[in-house]
This record gives C-alpha cells, sequence and structure tokens, in this order.
C-alpha cells in the first residue's frame, strides 16, 4: 500500500480525535471568569483603602502574580490550567506561571546558568514581540498621533 | 514496504539470557503493572534531579537482569544503549558503574529494537559472548528536553504522547534459553508529512508499516 503524503494526512486527521471544545470552552470561560472576578475584588478592596485608581491596578497585578506564583510553587497552577486552557494562560497569573515554571524546572542546573538564563524560556518571545510592537505603536503615535 | 538489504537472520542462535525493567508510578498503576517487578512511586527515586532518577532506573534494570541470570558485568562483552537526552546523558550514567565496553545510540522511540537488533549482530556475528541492549526514557526529563517546565499550564492536545518513565534491558548470548532472536529488519525513514508535534504516533506509524 502506497499513500501519498495528502492521503496520509487526511488519514491521521480522521483518525485524531478533536478537542472536546463544548467542555473545554465553558470550563476556560469560568475559569478565566473567575480570575478576573477575582482582580476586580482586589480592585475594590485597595479601592477602599483609598489608593486611588492607578495604584489599586498595580496592586491588584502584583497580588495576582504573587498568586500564581505561589500557586506554581505549589505544583497546583498546572492543576488548574488543566481545566482552565486559556482562561488560566491569557490572564496576568498566566504570564507569572510562564515565569515562575522554566526558574523551578532550571533551578537543578544552577543558579546562573539554569535558573536565571532560562528564566524567560516562555515568556521571552512574550517581551521581545511585545515590546517591539510598542516601539511600532510609539513610533506611529509620535508621527501621526 | 520490504527490502531484502535490511533484513537479516541468525543462524547461529542467540538467546535472550536475562532481563530487567525498573517503571515509575503511572506505569505501575497502569495495564501491565503485573510485568513490572521494580516500581518507583518517587518520580526522583531520591536523587536531586529527573536526570540522575532516569540514570538510577537504568541501573536498577541492569542490576535485576545480572541478578536474575547470576551473572556480572565481566560476563557482558559489550552494552549497547541510550535514552533520549542530550548526549544520551541518562545511558551513560546509568551503565558507567559497571564498566563494561559501552556504545551509545539514539533512536528514540525504536532505541530499545535497534539496540536489540545491534546486539544480536554482535553475539551472531562471535564478536561478542553476551550483549546488553538498554534504553530508558522519563517523562520529566523528556518534557524539559522537548517540550515546556513541568510547572507550566500548557495545554495536551488528545493526540498527545506520554513519555514513559521507565528503563528496560536485554541480554542475548549464546546458551540457550526460552526465547530466542531469530532475526530483525532495519526500517527506513518514512516521511509521510505530520509535522505536529503533538501528534507523534501518526508521524511514527508509516515507519512501522
Amino acid at each position: 500500500m502506497t499513500l501519498s503524503k495528502k492521503e496520509y494526512g487526511e488519514m491521521a486527521k480522521k483518525a485524531s480525535p478533536n478537542t472536546k471544545f463544548y467542555l473545554t470552552l465553558p470550563k476556560a470561560f469560568v475559569i478565566g471568569g473567575l480570575i478576573c472576578t477575582l482582580g476586580q475584588v482586589f480592585v475594590n478592596y485597595y479601592q477602599s483603602l483609598n489608593l486611588g485608581d492607578t495604584l489599586s491596578g498595580t496592586a491588584t497585578s502584583v497580588t495576582l502574580i504573587f498568586l500564581s506564583a505561589l500557586l506554581t510553587g505549589l505544583g497546583l497552577y498546572s492543576k488548574l490550567s488543566k481545566h482552565g486552557g486559556a482562561g488560566t494562560l491569557v490572564p496576568i497569573t498566566g504570564f507569572a506561571n510562564a515565569v515562575v515554571s522554566p526558574a523551578l524546572e532550571f533551578k537543578s542546573e544552577g543558579m546562573i546558568l539554569g535558573l536565571a538564563a532560562k528564566l524567560f524560556v516562555i515568556s521571552g518571545p512574550v517581551i521581545v514581540y511585545g515590546m517591539a510592537a510598542a516601539w511600532l505603536y510609539g513610533l506611529y503615535y509620535y508621527f501621526f498621533g | 514496504m520490504k527490502d531484502e538489504r535490511s533484513g537479516y537472520r541468525f543462524t547461529n542462535g542467540v538467546f535472550v539470557e536475562s532481563y530487567g525493567v525498573a517503571v515509575g508510578k503511572k506505569e505501575g498503576e497502569g495495564p501491565l503493572k503485573d510485568c513490572f517487578p521494580l516500581v518507583f512511586n518517587d518520580d526522583r527515586l531520591g536523587e536531586n534531579s529527573f536526570e540522575k532518577a532516569e540514570s538510577r532506573l537504568q541501573k536498577e534494570a541492569m542490576r535485576l537482569a545480572f541478578q536474575r541470570a547470576h551473572l556480572n558485568p565481566v560476563d557482558l562483552d559489550v552494552v549497547l544503549g541510550g535514552d533520549l537526552l542530550n548526549q544520551c546523558i541518562a545511558t551513560h550514567y546509568g551503565v558507567r558503574d559497571f564498566e563494561i565496553p559501552f556504545l551509545g545510540l539514539y533512536g528514540a522511540c525504536s532505541n530499545m529494537a535497534e539496540s536489540l537488533l545491534l546486539a544480536s549482530l554482535f553475539v551472531d556475528g562471535g564478536y561478542a559472548r553476551r550483549a546488553a541492549a538498554v534504553t530508558s526514557s522519563h517523562f520529566c526529563t523528556a518534557e524539559r528536553q522537548f517540550r515546556f517546565p513541568l510547572g507550566y499550564g500548557s495545554h495536551r492536545p488528545p493526540t498527545a504522547q506520554w513519555t514513559a518513565t521507565a528503563a528496560g534491558t536485554v541480554f542475548v548470548g549464546r546458551e540457550q534459553r526460552k526465547v530466542r532472536v531469530t532475526g530483525g529488519m532495519i526500517g527506513k525513514i518514512t516521511d509521510l508529512g505530520i509535522c505536529d508535534l503533538n501528534n507523534m504516533g501518526a508521524a511514527m506509524a508509516p515507519e512501522s508499516g
């Protein structure tokens, strides 16, 4: 039996089970939504301490980052994201998880060439292209804004 | 797709004289659990890194094989083995202390078949009285080498494979036993264009066709 690449690709596609989107989408929506609601709770709390809008936002980010780092360290964040999917990946907590998890993973290769060098192995591209997009936007804003 | 160039018949008699297996927790709970004499419930096996744990798995599998056949490292003329890591590091440290002539192999998923075939060729050709084929993998070391850190909340699609935490070794020699290696065949690379990193089953299936 000789198959062309196209035929085989179609066969493989047919045989591969699909993601159960009717389960993953609602779970991502609910868990992601709960994280955002938690953020709003912190915002309201910090505002009630008269921190003002900007500082409340910053303090909320810091709190969520701390909680995510803590949960990652306890090995719980990956368990949550198994259900949360993009709901746990997209908020700021996902970014914190992307920085803390390599730190823990590569600690065994040393503090400098392991932990420090590999710290941004996942989040690095986000930072690089995020900065590049910011520069482009800044230039556009400067000349045409 | 058979090709006569790569097929071998071992006519001088190559027998499986001993074997050893050591596995991790998940494997010890699976459908083959009764086949595993040595199950480690600790992913690190008490070592301080997963890589060292993988080496330990190999060492334990080898030890078991020596015990089973009442053999010593001097009775083996060559060890052929490998794993999934850079420079086959788990195997190097795994077999180091036995002080047996060693050749490192990298066949990834085909490593056990590759090492067994070569070990049988050594024995059948008369170049070794007895040869060991050894292979290991560890879920945690493979994730680090090829995918994401363990604590990272990435999602696995339903087609993603799970790397086994296990090591196995087979000693082949000339002494007559129940299991005999009668022949082997080297596969060709068959690439049918599957590029999905999370569907290695589909990428590898044509190779064994």
